[in-house]
């Protein structure tokens, strides 16, 4: 391999998970921290650590000139982004390279391309990926889209070219509707991401998201099956599968093979994501965007295949081949992530940080804990909420299920509030048993389904 | 005339301004009541506003926009 040290530019679990797989490939790692991060496992974990700046990420995590002058003077061969921060802004990976290191990711061009939702959309139809009904590229006025919402048909979103994750959009019912949130939208856009260029998507309702992971190195291009999130809650993934409930296999093969195709179309390099709408009752998929970094979710994905996509990301960079050929990835078992967050379910998920008191991680076969937490680590105000990630294996669902219930009663974090108990309860509840969910299934539920406990038995944080 | 403090009811990030090019919610020597917002606390990416809980007389505030403070820490005083 070309590379002999990296630099992780992110913090958290992430970065932990990264060090990690970087020392198993013998990597020298070095570690930017903020200063609320200098007590870090990350810091502690790494071969070397460089203070970057305040708190604020804006300052630190997010500061391109103290992330490059860290890495230079750390003389490191790579900086492994991690998700969030700067991992899907193609003028750091272009300076990453301009310094003469490798980006452990795309190329920025590739980056650039796909992160313009308009393009990625385009890219994705040329590919030959189905896309959901909606306008052909960014819409210049009112009336071209009054003209496409009357054919596509209500509701439809109104989508911020350059937002993403969630951001920037609007549902509309009616054209009256319509023609009232689409002037906001664009000038909503335009002070959000400096770009008030909007698209129109039909909104398919009760769809599932599903999303293909994808491998590649320039040349071979694969994927590793499935992942379902939609599970979500405020836009945000709470709870992971792998392989996606009751998916018949040649849809799987036609949605996997679609992405290898998207990725192949742009000479993709590294591991990436491309996400979907599943419509369960047509059985048809539509394309939502592609993620050009190694997401949150990737563990389901590892446990189901047995491959280590983050070392798999970090040989890439190095100038490796793929290790993995198509007919070598096969899916064994199924796989569930549950996001542990330092959030209070029964209080409306106000945030708690604050210093962990004790902590028992459960252990076994076919259980898996991503974290940054130890006993007396602070979590500190600055960042999301994410604690750490409960994955558990199993044979089939049923047996995953019941080993997450056994791995969740398991996990004692004591000292602030975390989800354990929403996931508790989701383990328990027989749609989720049954596999009977979409992505606005998990909103209902939390207003109908999920109540405190009767007070007394409530464990105090 | 005494003198009391507002505190921060939560640790983060502490902002004057509903966005970064709004006016800030008030100024230094501005009066207020105890509904009134001073400001909003971003802690772990979600944004809470913090009260003034207090009717008072010129606001001073004791940190700047976009300060890191801790909960409990007192962010402005009012003439009481």
């Amino acid at each position: 391999m070309t590379i002999h040290s990296v630099l992780v530019a992110n913090r958290g679990e992430i970065a932990v998970r990264i060090i990690r797989a970087a020392k198993a490939l013998g990597l020298r790692t070095v570690q930017v921290h903020s200063q609320a991060d200098a007590g870090s496992l990350a810091v502690q974990l790494a071969d070397e650590a460089i203070d970057i700046g305040p708190p604020a990420a804006k300052k630190s995590y997010l500061n391109v000139e103290a992330v490059i002058a860290a890495a230079k003077a750390a003389k490191v061969d790579a900086i492994h982004p991690g998700y969030g921060f700067l991992s899907e802004n193609a003028d750091f990976a272009e300076a990453v390279v301009a310094a003469g290191m490798k980006f452990v990711g795309p190329d920025a061009a590739a980056i650039r391309l796909l992160g313009d939702k308009v393009a990625a959309r385009q890219v994705a139809a040329k590919a030959g990926v189905p896309t959901v009904p909606g306008s052909d590229g960014r819409v210049s006025d009112l009336a071209e889209a009054a003209a496409i919402v009357s054919r596509i048909g209500f509701p439809v979103m109104i989508k911020a070219a350059a937002g993403g994750g969630g951001r920037g959009i609007r549902i509309a019912h009616s054209l009256e509707e319509f023609e009232r949130h689409f002037p906001q939208a664009s000038a909503e856009a335009a002070a959000a991401f400096g770009d008030g260029g909007l698209y129109i998507e039909k909104v398919i309702e009760k769809a599932r998201h599903i999303e293909v992971q994808i491998l590649g190195d320039g040349t071979n291009f694969v994927h590793c099956y499935e992942r379902e999130c939609s599970l979500q809650r405020r836009r945000q993934k709470v709870w992971e599968e792998a392989p996606a409930v009751g998916l018949p296999a040649d849809v799987r093969k036609r949605l996997c093979d679609s992405a290898v195709a998207l990725a192949r179309s742009v000479g993709y390099s590294g591991a990436g994501t491309v996400e979907y709408l599943y419509d369960d009752a047509s059985r048809d998929f539509y394309f939502i965007e592609v993620n050009t970094r190694i997401q949150v979710e990737h563990p389901v994905t590892e446990m189901i295949i047995g491959l280590d996509l983050v070392q798999e990301m970090l040989r890439i960079a190095g100038g490796q081949p793929l290790s993995v050929r198509q007919e070598d990835i096969a899916i064994v078992g199924h796989a569930i992530e549950c996001r542990i967050n330092a959030e209070d379910p029964y209080k409306g998920f106000m945030p708690g940080p604050g210093t962990v008191e004790t902590l028992a991680v459960p252990e076994g076969e076919g259980i898996r804990f991503d974290t940054m937490l130890f006993a007396g680590y602070a979590v500190p105000p600055f960042y999301d909420s994410l604690l750490g990630k409960l994955i558990v294996h199993g044979a089939d669902r049923a047996a995953c299920l019941a080993r997450l219930r056994t791995a969740l009663a398991g996990l004692k974090i004591s000292g602030i509030p975390t989800t354990v108990p929403l996931h508790e309860a989701l383990a328990a509840d027989a749609d989720v048993a049954a596999g009977r969910f979409h992505t606005r299934f998990l909103e209902n539920w939390l207003e109908t389904k999920f109540a405190a406990p009767p007070s007394g038995t409530r464990e105090v944080a | 005339m005494s003198k009391a403090e507002i505190k921060s009811p939560l640790p983060g990030m502490f902002y004057r301004r509903p966005s970064p090019d709004s006016a800030p919610f008030k100024n230094d020597g501005d009066s207020v009541s105890a509904d009134d917002v001073i400001g909003l606390v971003e802690v772990m990416k979600s944004f809470h506003e913090v009260t003034a809980g207090i009717d008072g007389k010129a606001i001073r505030f004791l940190v700047d926009d976009a300060d890191a403070i801790m909960a409990g820490q007192a962010l402005a005083e009012v003439e009481a």
